[in-house]
């Protein structure tokens, strides 16, 4: 049952960039000279800065903006709150543990529920018995799905027998659940229920299900919905047994020139197979809600990454007006891609809570939060590139097939379609069914898996043509900002220490690396704020829009008080909850870029407001008026000719009056004022429009990671000692929270690179390690010296002109590593996660001393 | 989970009592915490011995060492009188699990831990080890699993003082309402064929209430190695625990153990055997590490332990005179 999914989840499947629908439009690669704008509103020209500060690049654009709009932003340097390096104003509640997150909330009479799952990887349900569950001490209700939100569905539904219950794909899959006074009582009573399966043969391994005969995991064609934040796959591809695709695609959603042709022109190719991992989102707080189902509506606690989209998927599954559901999030503790909707963990403790008349409390454990809830899919990327001897590219070709198990999206095309210019590029994805949890959308969908092997084989190609790998890079990337972030992060690491591959002569070998990261420019447009300003001068900003780790709530208030004068802190920020003005979900990195400019917009209305009624108060006129260090200066003629901060000017004036903000407030007509503002199209338009409330804006996003490694060649172990991480994300609205969400880019990518694993058993289909001990995730000792380097991108896009850096910032370091370790040991590590096994194997390869040996 | 009752027993006379085959104990609660919730066990009874007073000394006597069985992990580490004279032993504790475990884990919950192969720990695999027909590692996911001895049931002995403890000859004493027995760490573990249901020989109604170690002597040196994939919380890949009596550079005695290489504590007797009367050195210890290679059986995916054990096990006797 195809469910209908909200815009906001929809729009980031752009990031795939997969299909010629979804991919990325010329326009986004080779920016046109900005159109004018074709709006009828009313417009004005305005002058904003452009270019890459510190470069000649620097300069300024014109463009012509919406008349409503507030004036130009000037570069960080010379504002007084945003760009400022602000401390999370929710920091100490986070540490001292007050902070509230959803497997916090306890509510009176909030019953406590458990979910059946299923042991078998593929089989049919012939019986479920409740009835001991429902007699277990505590128990106040009982579900049995009828539905399982999530896989990938048949086209054609009458190619499987009809079953009375859903049919099961995936070890883990949910079957039913239990609500009970307690959680001991729940988790009791999830074990009294009797169900008989008649288990189906099943394959686990994509290798093995591509087989002809392989067991089949839908016996036709089959199609995930798009999920949100760039999960999910194209519609209606061709399918065969387990394999459905391969879609082709290139820069232009179709391929771009003619490969064979390419290749002929090639005077050097590079071809390498490469494996990268199922890797789980291990998010330290589960999927979970409190559910509080009541007769004029139900109020949903989320651990989500979008209000809005969890709110619109209860509207549907329940038949609810959007207007019966709220859902909050106060804080929450990581997605990464995986929590946007309701999903089953939703729909359970809905249907429980409707059951009981009482809040259910549905936190998932750690087990099925690995089985059930999502994954980044696995790749075997088989890629080619042709070159000629000065490195030019003349062909790019990537055949890939991955598993999302029961989903589908296992594409890793990005990178080697938008990275590199070259006249002549294809990518061929296809997905594999297996019986295993389907994917959802994980940290730059497809990407970090398909730098692996591009930036590797771009490694190899520099050696190849005796190219400096950055040398080749400036040649064939057509980035500013990449080429920006080469040397600020060359010069960084210190590059030129960088030797020969294989240089060091004893156990432990240290090696340099490089790679860099792609991402688009997407905008949500359906983001909002208000703004408030109350007659004892406080102020608040409210918006739906949750904050997921990445500091949003303290940059939106160092926005209200960049306008307002004020300081962060004097900004009272509420958000995450779909009562305030609809805020974007947070995937495709489009939280900062997308309701920052909402939020200038609404300060700025209010602000003109609150000028206007204290101006009169003070009879005089609202231009006289400077708010600025938490006072209003009032002066006897247009403050702005008053200024004297800036260089060359000069005071024509001293204020005749200043008031304290407060003292100003008291002077408002009513009790409060307030101003609602939307996110309007980018400066100068879109590349691509996905939507009336989804933007693709102009350019992308960079970044270069060099990685310094250590390899112990008798052990297999790798150990990064050290990443520079460079990075733009226009202008950084908060450098600390940018920062932040670099080291855990960072973190997460060496994560990947060397330690995190789905295991599934070969013969039963069980994963073995649905743990955070044996599910290995990179810990203090491994944590490698960061350093972030920043670059400020001013593009002239918006009020703000602030952009993404969550996926950017994870997308290269595996790549770095990889390329790091083949600088020390002189071999390529060509499957992921790089452990000693492998490592051991490959340097085994090399020396003959003996059969590799796949772990 | 299910209910069961508690006792919180005083003296090990108390303790004991209570240990009628359906009870169990728990001293820091780590491993068994988790056996309780994954549902591998169900007992009626938790005996709690932490408070029993006089468990958690370390004192050295004529005999020896003598290590009560609930001091912390923490405090082997830090102890000075095991950095200066049983070094083996205070680097293997310090090594093991994360520090906030290492607070709460005691020596006897150390030894006596049950292991951590992924298919025992999950109640949907009924494995030889849990009274079921097969071991699901053999010809399933077993890149973590035993090298040695590994045919019937391919786990590897969890504990990581069990390795220098037995390298360095310790005895534990066993009590019981009935009395007190001493048991030589080496006759202590059970392989799988001697019985595949239990990884020790202590009597349901036994508690450790001692570990004892030979004196040790001014001629003697230690070392512990663990490798793991992570250093932070991590099992070790292999681990070895080196003891040598030497005079000036040559080795009289040598005493070799492996961890994470079989089912219990993997004594490496031809290693042990070419290092005596030998010089220590680069050439020596690399035979001794190839030697404790030899007759290892090992499985599809475990093959790279190898390597990584033969240069564990050189680097440790190299430490072992060198630091």
């Amino acid at each position: 049952m195809a469910l209908q999914q909200s815009r906001e989840q929809k729009k980031p499947n752009a990031a795939e960039a997969k299909t010629a629908d979804t991919s990325i439009p010329e326009a986004a690669r080779n920016p046109p000279n900005d159109a004018p704008n074709k709006k009828s509103e009313p417009t004005r020209k305005v002058v904003l800065p452009a270019g890459i500060l510190g470069t000649s690049n620097m300069n300024s654009v014109e463009r012509e903006i919406p008349v409503d709009e507030p004036p130009p932003l000037a570069v960080n340097s010379e504002l007084a709150a945003i760009g400022k390096r602000e401390p999370r104003l929710d920091g100490r509640l986070k540490v001292t543990g007050k902070a509230r997150y959803t497997a916090d909330v306890r509510l009176p009479g909030m019953l406590f529920a458990q979910v059946v799952t299923s042991r078998h990887p593929h089989a049919r349900i012939r019986s479920i018995d409740t009835s001991q569950a429902e007699r277990a001490p505590g128990v106040r209700a009982v579900y049995v799905l009828d539905r399982v939100l999530g896989n990938a569905e048949l086209r054609d539904k009458s190619k499987e027998l009809p079953a009375k219950y859903p049919i099961v794909r995936f070890a883990g899959q949910p079957i039913a659940a239990v609500a009970a006074s307690t959680q001991a009582e729940a988790d009791d009573a999830a074990r009294l229920f009797k169900v008989e399966y008649e288990p189906l043969p099943f394959v686990v391994e994509e290798d093995e299900a591509r087989k002809k005969g392989a067991p089949l995991v839908f016996p036709g064609a089959a199609d995930q919905g798009e999920t949100a934040g760039g999960g999910g796959g194209p519609q209606g591809v061709p399918q065969e047994g387990n394999v459905r695709g391969p879609v082709k695609g290139g820069p232009r959603g179709r391929p771009a020139g003619d490969i064979n042709k390419g290749f002929s022109e090639a005077e050097v190719t590079i071809e390498g197979e490469f494996r990268t991992q199922v890797q789980t989102h291990s998010a330290l707080e589960t999927h979970g809600v409190v559910a509080d189902w009541k007769e004029d509506g139900l109020t949903v606690y989320a651990s989500t990454q979008g209000t809005s989209s969890v709110r619109d998927e209860f509207a549907a599954i329940f038949k609810l007006k959007k207007s019966q559901v709220r859902v909050i999030t106060e804080f929450m503790g990581g997605g990464f891609g995986a929590k946007f909707g309701a999903g089953n963990v939703g729909m359970i403790a809905a249907q429980l809570s409707k059951k009981a008349g009482a809040p259910v409390r549905l936190m998932l454990n750690r087990k099925d939060e690995h089985l059930s809830v999502g994954n980044r899919p696995s790749s075997i990327q088989r890629l080619k590139v042709g070159a000629k001897r000065d490195g030019t590219l003349t062909a790019i070709h990537l055949f890939s097939y991955g598993t999302a198990g029961t989903g589908t999206g296992a594409g890793a095309g990005g990178p080697a379609q938008n990275m590199y210019k070259c006249a002549n590029i294809l990518t061929e994805e296809a997905d594999v069914f297996t019986h295993a949890g389907p994917a959802a959308a994980f940290r730059a969908p497809g990407h970090p898996q398909g730098c692996f092997a591009l930036e590797q084989v771009i490694d190899e190609l520099a050696e190849r043509v005796g190219l400096d790998p950055l040398a080749l890079r400036d040649k064939i990337d057509e980035s500013p900002a990449r080429r920006e972030e080469r040397r600020v992060g060359a010069e960084r690491i210190g590059w030129s220490r960088r030797r020969r591959a294989g240089s060091d002569t004893g156990p432990v070998k240290r090696g340099l690396g490089v790679a860099q990261s792609i991402w688009y420019r997407f905008v949500n447009l359906d983001s909002s704020c208000e703004v408030r300003i109350t007659q004892d001068g406080s102020v608040e900003i409210l918006s739906g829009v949750q904050d997921i780790g990445g500091g949003i709530r303290t940059v939106l208030a160092q926005v209200v008080a960049e306008e307002l004068g004020l300081k962060a802190s004097d900004v009272t920020v509420r958000i995450g909850d779909t009562s305030f003005p609809a805020g974007p979900a947070s995937g495709g990195s489009v939280t900062t870029g997308s309701i920052t400019p909402a939020a200038r917009n609404a300060a700025f209305k209010v602000k003109q407001q609150f000028l206007e009624q204290v101006a009169t108060a003070l009879n005089t006129k609202p231009d006289n008026l400077l708010l600025r260090g938490g006072q209003v200066a009032v002066y006897s003629i247009h403050s702005s000719w008053s200024d004297g901060d800036s260089e060359g000017k000069t005071f024509r004036s001293k204020p005749r009056q200043i008031l304290s903000f407060r003292q100003a407030a008291a002077k408002l007509k009513t009790e409060q004022i307030a101003a609602r503002a939307s996110r309007s199209d980018d400066y100068g338009g879109f590349a691509f429009k996905g939507g009336p409330d989804f933007g693709m804006g102009i350019g992308t996003y960079g970044g270069v990671q060099f990685a310094e490694v250590a390899v112990d060649t008798e052990t297999g172990i790798i150990k990064v000692e050290r990443v520079v991480a460079v990075h733009d994300c226009g202008r950084p609205m908060n450098p600390m929270t940018v920062e932040s969400q670099i080291n855990g880019g960072v973190l997460q990518g060496i994560s990947y690179a060397l330690y995190e694993d789905r295991i599934l058993d070969r013969n039963t289909g069980l994963m073995v390690n649905p743990n955070l001990e044996q599910y290995k995730i990179v810990g203090s000792r491994e944590t490698p010296k960061i350093e972030a380097i920043l670059i400020e991108e001013y593009m002239g896009r918006s009020s703000t002109d602030a952009g993404g850096i969550g996926e950017p910032s994870t997308i290269p370091t595996a790549a770095a590593v990889a390329n790091a370790v083949y600088n020390a040991v002189g071999v390529r590590m060509r499957e992921m996660p790089m452990t000693p096994a492998r490592v051991l194997a490959a340097l085994q390869s090399t020396t003959g001393k003996g059969g590799a040996r796949k772990a | 989970m299910n209910r069961f009752e508690w006792t919180d027993a005083a003296t090990v006379k108390e303790a004991v009592a209570q240990l009628n085959g359906r009870a169990v104990v728990k001293a820091g609660g780590v491993d068994l915490l988790d056996r309780l919730k994954e549902g591998l066990e169900a007992p009626e009874r938790l005996v709690n011995i932490r408070n029993i007073r006089g468990l958690d000394r370390i004192e050295e006597n004529r005999n020896g060492l003598s290590i009560g069985p609930l001091v912390t992990l923490t405090r082997l580490s830090e102890d000075r009188l095991l950095l200066e004279r049983y070094r083996a032993l205070a680097l293997a504790a310090g090594r093991a699990a994360t520090p906030q475990i290492r607070n709460m884990a005691t020596v006897g919950g150390n030894l006596l831990q049950r292991p951590r192969c992924w298919y025992f720990r999950q109640e949907e695999f009924h494995c030889g080890r849990k009274g079921g027909e097969r071991c699901f590692a053999l010809d399933g996911e077993n890149q973590y699993h035993a090298i040695f001895d590994n045919q019937l049931c391919a786990i590897v002995h969890p504990s990581a003082l069990a390795v220098p403890l037995m390298a360095l000859g310790a005895r534990v004493v066993l009590t019981s309402s009935k009395g007190t027995r001493e048991v030589e760490l080496e006759r202590f573990f059970l392989t799988p064929e001697q019985n595949i249901l239990r990884e020790n020989v202590i009597a349901p109604d036994e508690l450790i209430t001692e570990v004892k170690v030979p004196p040790s002597q001014p001629s003697t040196r230690s070392f512990y190695i663990k490798q793991g994939e992570k250093e932070s919380f991590d099992w070790p890949v292999a681990d070895v625990a080196v003891v040598l009596q030497t005079k000036g550079n040559v080795c009289q005695k040598a005493s070799i153990v492996l961890g994470a290489a079989a089912p219990v504590p993997w004594r490496a007797k031809s290693a042990e055997n070419s290092l005596a009367g030998k010089i220590v050195n680069e050439q020596s210890a690399r035979e001794a590490a190839r030697l404790c290679m030899e007759g290892a059986t090992p499985l599809a995916q475990n093959a790279y332990k190898l390597p990584v054990f033969e240069a564990i096990v050189r680097r440790a006797i190299l430490k072992t005179v060198s630091s």
